[in-house]
């Protein structure tokens, strides 16, 4: 019994994680780090999401894909829930996210915390009035002479950058 | 795309059939029906529910209002990127206020305003849409009217600078809700912080233009910053049981911080003195400019004309 119900956790867990995100269509939200648990109550699918920015857009998406997808594969009753805690950062895309962005000519965003997995601080968060420096390669040339155009790219989690050596135009996913 | 979710004629009678599953909901206000779905909402046992929940509606509608009067500056911006920025603003604070709002209706159902029965609006639109000025509590700061870009960018200094503050200690909060929502909270505020901190910077050390419009910013908005750092009954409350944060705390603080962003500016404090009340009662105790009710009223018509529209 056990055991049917793992492997129809798993089968759940499986169709989940072909679920991609509604603006980075190269992403899956697992790959994004934003499918955070599959569980199975009482035959009931439960899948936990939690939301890049707390006024994300795309949740109702993500909810309605997530629930499309598992009902095509037989699973009838599916609940999305949202986990708040921890907060979402972009240090839990997956290397095969990163992969896949730099595939889609998309920069990857750098590392956010070096230590503690969920970021913490030890006094206030530093008031910072320089401008963004981010270490930035282009996705196409890998080359390191890129300029900032715009802190809001094509979404407003992605700045626009352009390349001096291809002088081809980029998105970069900002560190959250 | 395979065809499932197409229920036999229908499909034939609309291109979007199918597209979206059980969707029907409330025309005005978002199809994820309850933003804390599957989050513990439980009140600590120690915690009194009004206290907790007319706290949480306190930064509720801090968030609401200035996040209304932001979304004012949709397609007036000065440039195209900073109206993107502005309208991000407006956006993480609108979600701020949206977990706010389900997490106050949630501690405390009393406070939702009742609507008939067949009414598909949730509880966070309800307080959204069918509560009148004198029912809202945010600080008057947020809901004075735009002025030009210096104001705007001067407000959202003065407003991120304290609640990031505010935030930060939020995080420790009793109420696993409220904590989670100030971690998340927290992040965005200081991007918030920062985006206004240059600008101001920027606008001050700019042209003789656009230094005297900073300045002149500063100096009408002054006098609505005191009351950001009192106390009120409801806050020290929700301190004492451990949910809240008595914003005299941070006062210290936020000078601090503030004055890195004057001294940087190179502008002084302004000397005025703060907004009085009427008869001691202000923002927090429901006592409002004006400006909110004109702005409630724009905001809330359509909502309140159609309590039962769905879409």
């Amino acid at each position: 019994m056990t055991a049917l119900v793992d492997s129809e956790v798993a089968r759940a867990r499986a169709v989940a994680s072909t679920v991609v995100d509604p603006e980075l269509p190269m992403l899956t939200l697992a790959d994004l780090g934003v499918l955070r648990d599959v569980g199975m109550h009482d035959g009931r699918v439960v899948v936990s999401i939690t939301p890049t920015y707390t006024g994300c857009p795309a949740m109702a998406t993500m909810r309605d894909d997530l629930v499309r997808s598992l009902q095509e594969q037989g699973f009838a009753d599916v609940e999305v829930r949202v986990a708040l805690q921890p907060a979402w950062t972009t240090d839990w895309i997956t290397p095969a996210g990163v992969a896949a962005l730099v595939d889609a000519g998309i920069s990857p965003p750098g590392r956010v915390s070096t230590g503690s997995t969920s970021g913490e601080r030890s006094g206030p968060v530093a008031l910072q009035l320089a401008p963004t420096r981010r270490a930035v390669r282009c996705p196409r040339c890998s080359s390191a002479d890129v300029t900032l155009v715009s802190e809001f790219g094509s979404t407003a989690c992605k700045a626009m950058y352009r390349c001096g050596s291809c002088l081809e135009p980029f998105d970069h996913v900002k560190e959250h | 795309m395979p065809d499932v979710h197409t229920h036999d004629a229908e499909a034939h009678d609309s291109a979007y059939a199918g597209l979206l599953v059980n969707d029907t909901h409330w025309a005005f206000g978002t199809d994820f029906e309850d933003p804390l779905a599957g989050v513990d909402t439980t009140v600590p046992s120690d915690v009194d529910p009004a206290v907790l929940a007319t706290y949480s509606l306190m930064l509720a509608d801090d968030a609401l209002v200035l996040s209304q009067r932001i979304a004012e500056w949709c397609s007036r911006a000065p440039d195209l990127e900073e109206d993107i920025a502005l309208a991000n603003i407006a956006l993480d604070l609108v979600g701020q206020a949206r977990l706010l709002l389900a997490r106050a209706a949630a501690a405390d159902p009393s406070i939702v305003p009742a609507l008939p029965e067949d009414s598909p609006v949730p509880a966070e639109d309800r307080l959204a849409f069918f509560r009148d000025d004198h029912q809202f509590r945010n600080v008057r700061l947020v809901e004075v009217p735009n002025g030009d870009f210096a104001e705007c960018v001067t407000r959202i200094l003065l407003f991120s600078t304290w609640r990031l503050a505010l935030f930060e200690r939020i995080v420790g909060s009793k109420d696993a809700v409220l904590s989670a929502v100030a971690a998340k909270g927290v992040k965005e505020l200081a991007y918030h912080r920062d985006f206004s901190g240059r600008w101001f910077v920027t606008l001050a050390q700019g042209t003789e233009e656009s230094r005297a419009r900073a300045v002149d910013a500063l100096r009408r908005l002054w006098p609505l910053w005191d009351e950001l750092l009192q106390t009120h009954d409801v806050e020290s409350a929700a301190a004492a049981a451990g949910v809240g944060v008595d914003p005299g705390t941070v006062a210290a603080e936020v000078a601090v911080v503030l004055e890195q962003v004057l001294a940087a500016a190179g502008v002084l404090r302004p000397e005025v003195g703060p907004l009085a009340g009427v008869r001691g009662r202000k923002g927090r105790d429901g006592t409002h400019t004006e400006a909110l009710s004109l702005m409630l009223a724009e905001m809330q018509s359509v909502a309140r004309a159609h309590p039962r529209g769905q879409w």
